[in-house]
């Protein structure tokens, strides 16, 4: 908060005595605390305390540095890197360090100049407030004093800020910007303390909450691969490892269109410029499919493309996942997107080379992997502060780029020992323009199980059973694909091949499922269990009409298949008559195939 | 007044440490006077109080440390930039080495450039012909965007780029479109066919040459592509042109980075390469793009050989984590004579959705590019299967596929190194390779399109 008054409070403390790359160290800085922010030169450069020995503080900068030098002042300003929360969060796209690109355009043009001072949020706008608490209610921390509608799809709670606690004596009813005051509490010492809109919270630190607990909700993404076989909680974390062209990128965005969840972080960490601005010319566009209104509008974005100064991507992270918590500390389900972390863990390496750390695997630091799991435990599913049991989760979905692909290097290896998701794209299925390109056999949800009950009960009783089936029916393939290889198709029973036929028609017509098509992006379980139930259906039809010794030629080329391939194109409004008809076909042939080669029962 | 320093007290290799310096900032350039009058120049890499280490960009032969005076000009290495610039040729440091005059700069422009806000882009979406069916068809480039080159020693990537260079226009018209082209560390020869193929088709005229030879000093690399791409920033941004920018060999230019960075005894990365390769290449590629209300626009094809036809080697792995796309090249196909060998299954044009289709290319783009790349894919799993088991082991659809395969090597992709297809004719070719395989097996392609465009009718039944 107040940034810019700070700094004009504060003296000169430390002295630039070296400068290499986003390092630079200072002397004079014994006032400091670690992760502090400092202002480095005239320049007023951004950047974070980041080591200190005796009276020297190594700062990483978040700024490029070139045109600095020995001598420099460097400025304290005795906070640690911390965000604004209040509403103007949603829509919003900032950089690594919260400060908005549009103001930053506004105000410096198309590139990113340096040293440039821009309000995290808009302090000034004028926001409705409404009251909720009752003025001489007590109050505790988490508890909602008022609402504001931040967009159309957001209702933002203004929450009694951490650890203040007593009775409410004021509180405000209209319009205020962010740093106007909107209630007084009254603490049991008899002080009164005025409460704003606005909060800071420093990056570093997760926010507090009354509980964690165990995820018992998945979260629908309307992607048939992820929601059928490896489905993720409310949450939960996974991890989307996967080389370049296996269609990471696309997983996530389809994720951020699709998941049901209240909120959506975006964080592009060390990725191409191009791909943010898709993101920021297409979401405005796209409709939510549960509220009808535009996907923007429950998104915020942070930025740091792969030219941006590599500083400011290792905190992009954290500012994401603190605003992540804020929604979540609200009651919202918050989802957030890191693509991704690999270039976060990049640019931990290369801070602590350029800190002459003793490396550990491949360059990276010894505390990578603690690092990484810091992270990821900030999401899950918690009862939050607050007298009124609000519950919030926040999800994390990692994207990792291992080089050439290969997942036994470090950033994986210690990300797949914390995720409980694990969707492996795989180079082979893309080559095939297989997409999504989730690898069925080396995939894993450690929450199949929860959440399978929880479809079961909602959604379809049979869903664990054909799931289970589908798996299982998959797994098959693959075996038989190596005896085909080995001696031909001709040396198998017609039942295995029509497991093959099973098979491929769940891949293709099931699994596939194309991001462009504007009904086939998006699938609701409702229109999965249709489409997975029929290809089922089929399957075990055949197998009766099979031991019937109906020709397994007329099995494979009966027309209804044909319909059953263009079952993903169905629109949503029109799946309950067009599957029902599809199933009613489907038994009307079978029926004559029966009755064709005399052995109806 | 600018102060001389003779204070060298280290060189080695092209790194370089002045003691007792004043006021000197990071990433500075610094000039090098030999007692003969000889310039050299370097940059401030890092400082540390008062001595300051120096990474040449250029050879540090012939240094007599006691002689040498070092003068810290107080601004980063610049290029001067003017229109004149079209159709000369450079060395990698942005001197004219043709017998051209020297060049009036109209500005001059730090070459590290500035990240661009991705706020400020535009995305790309505009379709550019470079009359190779197998890019074109297959794997679209659009302008902004930057799609490298995967290639292999002894692979014929210069003759692709210079087809490229030579043959790429925007459809609607071709007014302002200039390629700069950036040679970083390879040989007589292969630049001179540049050279020789750009003045032999006129190509030259609308192109700038930055040319850093094998037999030129390494770090000089390092700075050769950024002079071109600012060189290509200035052509795009400011007088409002179509930008091509080239850059061979990339290859090259991370081992001139791992050379400095061993010489700094930074801890390495993967292969020896530093830690920050991605974000060093990043701020190459990243350059790329179109900017919002600006006409101008910069696509970049660089190109890069895989050592040992490795697409794990750091170098194509991290390339291919920040460019859009990629077009391998593959030894087999050139092997059997296949011209340009490109294997377009691994291939991969990120950004072709958004360039192809109805008012840019056909409607019936998209859809044929699947059925095509579905079909071809089935016909080599079907030929690499009839080499295990036989032809009789094929069903009789997996034969028409494996012909399916055969036909369209030959007549779509290898089309020559001096044809030039309009998208039209490589959308025909297409569509007649299409038309060998039963309608049925058409899935990928919408009713109508098959109706509207394929040109043999008996394919409506098998």
């Amino acid at each position: 908060m107040g940034q810019a008054q700070n700094i004009q409070n504060t003296n000169k403390t430390g002295t630039v005595v070296k400068v290499a790359g986003p390092l630079i160290v200072a002397s004079g800085m014994a006032d400091v605390q670690m992760f502090d922010v400092v202002r480095v030169s005239e320049r007023r450069l951004i950047g974070e305390v980041i080591e200190l020995r005796g009276d020297m503080a190594s700062i990483q900068v978040y700024e490029e540095t070139a045109g600095l030098g020995p001598g420099e002042p460097v400025y304290l300003t005795g906070e640690p890197l911390s965000v604004d929360l209040a509403p103007g969060l949603i829509e919003g796209i900032f950089d690594g360090i919260q400060r908005p690109l549009a103001s930053i355009y506004a105000q410096a043009g198309d590139r990113i100049a340096r040293g440039i001072d821009v309000p995290k949020l808009d302090y000034e706008k004028k926001w409705k407030f409404k009251p909720v608490a009752q003025v001489g209610d007590h109050v505790i921390a988490g508890d909602v004093l008022g609402t504001v509608d931040e967009t159309e799809a957001v209702l933002h709670r203004i929450m009694v800020p951490n650890g203040l606690e007593g009775k409410l004596t004021w509180l405000f009813d209209g319009s205020a910007n962010i740093q106007e005051p909107i209630a007084k509490i009254e603490k049991t010492d008899g002080t009164v303390e005025e409460v704003k809109m606005l909060r800071t919270w420093p990056v570093r630190r997760g926010r507090p909450y009354n509980e964690k607990l165990a995820p018992d909700e998945p979260m629908v993404t309307g992607q048939r691969v992820i929601d059928t076989l490896f489905p993720i909680a409310k949450g939960g974390v996974a991890a989307i490892p996967g080389p370049f062209g296996s269609g990471k990128t696309v997983v996530q965005h389809q994720i951020s269109k699709w998941a049901d969840a209240d909120i959506i972080i975006y964080i592009g960490c060390g990725e191409r410029g191009n791909e943010m601005t898709d993101v920021l010319m297409e979401f405005p566009e796209l409709a939510d499919p549960r509220t009808g209104m535009s996907l923007m509008k429950r998104t915020v974005l942070i930025a740091n493309t792969s030219d941006m100064p590599v500083a400011a991507r290792e905190a992009s992270i954290y500012t994401g996942i603190t605003i992540a918590e804020y929604y979540r500390d609200m009651g919202y389900k918050v989802a957030l997107m890191a693509d991704s972390t690999s270039r976060w863990a990049e640019a931990l390496r290369e801070m602590s080379g350029r800190l002459e750390e003793m490396p550990g695997e491949e360059g990276y630091p010894a505390y990578l992997s603690s690092r990484i799991a810091e992270f990821y435990e900030r999401a899950g599913y918690v009862a939050c502060l607050g007298s009124d049991e609000r519950y919030g989760t926040v999800s994390a979905i990692g994207a990792v780029s291992p080089p050439g692909g290969d997942i036994s290097e470090p950033v994986s290896q210690a990300t797949l020992r914390i995720v409980k998701v694990f969707w492996n794209l795989s180079a082979d299925l893309a080559h095939r323009r297989h997409f999504p390109a989730i690898d069925w056999i080396a995939s894993y949800s450690l929450y199949s199980d929860q959440m399978n009950e929880y479809f079961d009960n909602h959604v379809d009783a049979n869903w664990s059973k054909q799931i289970q089936e589908t798996m299982q029916i998959l797994q098959e393939e693959s075996e038989l694909e190596e005896i085909v290889r080995l001696v031909g198709v001709d040396a198998l029973s017609f039942q295995d091949r029509l497991t093959l036929e099973c098979s491929q028609s769940i891949r293709e017509d099931y699994l596939h499922q194309s991001a462009f098509d504007d009904v086939d992006t998006y699938s609701s379980l409702k229109k999965q269990n249709g489409m997975l139930s029929t290809i089922l259906d089929w399957y075990h039809m055949g197998q009766k009409a099979l031991d019937a010794h109906v020709l397994f030629n007329d099995i494979i080329q009966m027309t209804i298949r044909e319909r059953i391939a263009r079952m993903k194109y169905v629109p949503e409004d029109k799946v309950d008559e067009t599957y029902k008809a599809i199933k009613n076909q489907l038994e009307q042939e079978f029926l004559a195939l029966m009755e064709g080669s005399g052995n109806i029962d | 007044m600018i102060k001389e320093y003779k204070t060298i007290t280290e060189v080695v290799g092209p790194l370089m440490l002045v003691e007792e310096v004043e006021n000197v900032k990071y990433d500075e350039l610094v000039e090098i006077e030999q007692a003969n009058g000889e310039k050299r120049i370097g940059k401030v890499l890092e400082i540390n109080q008062d001595k300051a280490l120096v990474q040449l960009f250029e050879s540090s032969q012939g240094l007599k440390l006691p002689t040498s005076k070092v003068r810290f000009q107080g601004k980063s290495i610049e290029l001067g930039v003017s229109q004149d610039m079209l159709g000369r040729v450079f060395d990698g440091m942005g001197r004219p080495t043709d017998d051209g005059p020297e060049i009036i700069p109209d500005k001059m422009l730090d070459i590290n450039g500035e990240p661009l806000n991705p706020y400020a882009r535009d995305y790309p979406a505009e379709f550019i012909q470079t009359g190779v069916s197998a890019i074109d068809g297959l794997n679209t480039l659009v302008r902004g965007q930057k799609l490298p080159v995967f290639s292999g020693s002894g692979l014929p990537h210069a003759r692709l780029a210079a087809q490229i260079a030579r043959q790429a226009q925007v459809l609607e018209n071709d007014e302002g479109f200039a390629v700069v082209f950036a040679a970083i560390g390879i040989t007589f020869e292969e630049a001179d066919y540049f050279i020789k193929d750009f003045r032999r088709t006129g190509a030259i005229e609308r192109a700038v040459l930055f040319m850093n030879f094998a037999n030129d000093p390494a770090v000089e690399r390092i700075s050769t592509p950024r002079m071109a791409i600012t060189c290509a920033e200035y052509l795009a941004y400011e007088l409002g042109m179509h930008v091509l920018v080239i850059l061979t060999d990339i290859t090259n230019y991370a081992e001139a980075l791992r050379e400095v960075s061993a010489a700094r005894k930074e801890v390495p990365g993967r292969r020896g390469y530093p830690g920050y390769l991605y974000t060093d290449l990043a701020s190459l590629y990243e350059r790329a793009g179109r900017i919002r209300d600006n006409k101008g626009s910069i696509t970049q094809i660089p190109i890069l050989s895989m050592p040992e036809d490795d697409i794990t080697h750091p170098i194509p792995d991290l390339t291919g984590y920040i460019t859009e796309g990629q077009i391998i090249l593959s030894r087999e196909l050139h092997m059997r004579g296949l011209e340009p060998p490109i294997n377009v299954l691994p291939s991969l044009s990120r950004l072709k959705d958004k360039g192809i289709g109805e008012g840019k290319t056909r409607k019936d783009h998209a859809d044929t590019m699947n059925q095509l790349f579905s079909a071809y894919s089935r016909g080599r799993d079907a030929k690499e299967l009839a080499v295990i088991l036989g032809d009789a082991a094929l069903s009789d659809v997996d034969k028409i596929y494996a012909e399916f395969a055969t036909q369209f090597e030959e007549r779509y992709i290898s089309q020559g190194f001096n044809t030039n297809r309009t998208i039209m004719e490589t959308l025909t070719i297409g569509w007649e390779l299409l038309s060998i395989l039963p309608r049925t097996e058409l899935k990928r392609i919408n009713e109508s399109y098959i109706d509207e465009f394929c040109p043999t009718p008996q394919t409506k039944e098998v």
